[in-house]
């Protein structure tokens, strides 16, 4: 009798729910769209804070998430401004003062010109499948797309978030929208992710809004205006020499 | 005794102009004194603040610490020595973890030093004993300076972030059991402290310390593993090289001070010397030597000094007495700079203070009244006693 009933159970389940893929799955589609051994990105990051709204160009050429060179473009302000990443260091070369300092870990974690994003979330570009144990808890659509829910525990101590659960697109396997929490259970950051579009072989997002649950103000949009896969990043980039 | 008897005698046939510069000499000799007094005072006062409050009598960094280096904040932490455990739990020692950590007040983001302190140490004033009672709820303490710039008062909640050991973000909002002032900003600015053992937890560093502040010196200079000590001659030092320079400071401003009323004797000698030629005269025809009469001269300009010292006594003592009972109050803001200063400074006067300035005092004036009378040693004494100029 009990064997009947399941197969009865199987014949009638929904057809999505058949199709479900497993959590990891879901996170390897993800970091086949997101991550790439190297990129050359040049962007846009929209900085809404209470009183007023800035835009700082910048172009950013990175190798995995080890290394990473950025440098700003406008305003005139900003211009000429360099960051050096490399491993966990952090370079900043500034025009006006035409120094270089070095970042340390902790202010590593502190917002890029009052914006939303630490200099860590900036750079980072962890590669989800190795660091979480991922669960699909269930579907939603978010702005009209029906995604998964998958929740995504840490499956090792040194990563930056306990938690992070992400809403992704079931076609494209890209996420719209995550969450990031604390150990406690504290949201602590939301990212929105719009303006999908095809670029190669992979789905990637022209647009990203991040919101630090903790502060006040709209959040910062950072505006993919090119991106590039698998590019040759000059060697010299990757330097503290490329600095001055 | 002759020179003296005369020196009076001149002085007080001079009248307002001798009372004038006895004046502007005593305001000089008690200004001198007073400076010195403040600056000794400020001086004895943050030595005291800076050990009751931040220092003890010594403290023992863990591995790479260094507080100008925040790049050896993240590693430097290591367990509690075995050799402390009987200091520890009479409370003779207060270990403190620190922290990097990111507080929320009203969604604005500031950057602070997360401190961990045992509620029942002994070590530092800070009234860690506030810390105790939380229940569940973690409690805080926080300096009135941090307190007034994040703008939250207590019995407030306020949310702190962080990163545990191995780097995962944290966030929790803390109570805020008390706001303590302190003239000791070290302790207070940019810093909130919570209890030890939440620090540690928080911190996923059980057992583990940063600093050691130690209660007495029979602590000091241990050799303990991952350890290394910090005398007070060390912790101190950069305050008193502070201290040092607002003294060299203090002293030029003494001695331009000092030049001003001595500008005013030196003048009244000149003058004494050039109206006085006809008693010069008489002095030398009377068998008096022109180093004798020279000697006269000086002795009246030095009377100036030592009639200062009994006119800055008469005023300047009360004035000084009463400093040192109300202090000199601080402009508000002063907190703000980051030095250990209470809100008056309550000047320190020591013996050696007042008799170094009594002989600066003296000296000097003695040289400058010499000086323009060596001007008689050439002078003809017939010319003189006829009052020719000269």
């Amino acid at each position: 009798m009990k064997t009947i009933y399941a197969f009865a159970m199987i014949l009638f389940l929904p057809g999505s729910l058949l199709a479900q893929p497993s959590g990891d799955e879901i996170l390897d589609r993800i970091d086949q769209n997101m991550s790439a051994d190297s990129r050359h990105v040049v962007s846009k990051m929209v900085i809404n804070g209470t009183r007023s709204t800035r835009t700082i160009e910048s172009e950013t050429w990175s190798v995995g998430d080890e290394k990473a060179y950025t440098e700003y473009l406008a305003p005139a302000r900003e211009k000429g401004t360099k960051m050096l990443k490399l491993e966990d260091q952090l370079w900043i070369y500034s025009p006006g003062t035409d120094r270089t300092i070095q970042i340390s870990g902790h202010m590593l974690r502190q917002s890029v010109m009052g914006s939303d994003l630490s200099y860590e979330d900036m750079m980072d570009d962890p590669e989800l499948r190795n660091r979480y144990d991922a669960v699909v808890t269930g579907s939603e659509a978010v702005n009209g797309t029906d995604c998964w829910i998958v929740e995504m525990t840490a499956n090792s101590p040194d990563v930056a978030y306990q938690l992070r659960k992400i809403w992704v697109d079931k076609k494209r396997y890209l996420p719209l929208k995550e969450e990031l929490y604390a150990k406690s259970g504290t949201l602590l950051k939301k990212t929105e992710l719009q303006d999908i579009r095809r670029v190669g072989n992979r789905w990637y997002p022209g647009k990203i809004i991040f919101k630090d649950m903790l502060k006040k103000g709209d959040g910062t949009e950072f505006i993919v205006e090119s991106i590039e896969f698998n590019v040759d990043v000059p060697e010299h980039l990757l330097s503290k020499a490329a600095l001055r | 005794m002759l020179s003296i008897k005369l020196a009076i005698k001149n002085l007080i046939g001079a009248g307002l102009r001798t009372f004038l510069n006895v004046f502007i000499l005593s305001v000089a000799f008690v200004m001198i004194v007073m400076q010195n007094g403040f600056i000794q005072g400020w001086n004895k006062q943050a030595r005291h603040d800076v050990i009751e409050w931040q220092y003890g009598q010594g403290q023992y960094w863990a591995g790479s610490f260094d507080p100008f280096d925040p790049f050896t904040y993240e590693d430097a932490h290591a367990p509690v020595p075995q050799e402390l455990t009987d200091a520890f739990e009479s409370g003779k020692i207060a270990p403190i973890l620190i922290s990097q950590a990111t507080v929320y007040p009203e969604g604005r983001m500031k950057s602070v030093m997360l401190k961990g302190i045992e509620p029942d140490q002994q070590t530092l004033a800070i009234p860690s004993e506030a810390l105790a009672s939380g229940g569940d709820e973690i409690q805080a303490i926080l300096g009135s300076r941090i307190a007034s710039n994040l703008k939250v008062a207590e019995g407030e909640t306020l949310l702190v972030r962080w990163r545990d050991a191995n780097g995962m973000f944290d966030a929790v909002e803390v109570k805020i059991a008390k706001v303590f002032h302190a003239d000791v900003p070290a302790i207070d600015m940019g810093q909130v402290w919570i209890s030890l053992e939440d620090m540690q937890q928080m911190l996923d560093l059980e057992n583990e310390a940063t600093i050691i502040a130690i209660a007495n010196q029979e602590l000091a200079g241990l050799d303990l593993e991952g350890w290394n000590f910090q005398d007070l001659d060390a912790l101190l030092y950069d305050m008193d090289q502070m201290i040092k320079s607002k003294s060299v400071g203090n002293a030029v401003f003494s001695a331009i001070l000092l030049a001003l009323a001595l500008l005013a004797i030196f003048d009244t000698q000149v003058l004494s010397i050039f109206r006085r030629q006809k008693e010069i005269g008489t002095f030398i025809a009377m068998g008096m030597t022109r180093r004798q009469v020279i000697g006269v001269f000086t002795v009246e300009g030095t009377m100036h000094a030592l009639m200062a010292l009994v006119v800055g006594a008469i005023w300047g003592g009360p004035l000084l007495m009463w400093l040192k009972k109300t202090g000199m109050p601080m402009p508000e803001g002063t907190d703000q700079m980051g030095l250990p200063i209470s809100d008056a400074i309550i000047p320190a006067y020591s013996l050696g203070l007042v008799l170094t300035s009594v002989i600066i005092v003296t000296i000097t004036t003695a040289i400058v009244s010499y000086m323009p009378a060596r001007k008689i040693a050439k002078m003809n004494p017939n010319d003189a006693i006829r009052g020719k100029i000269q």
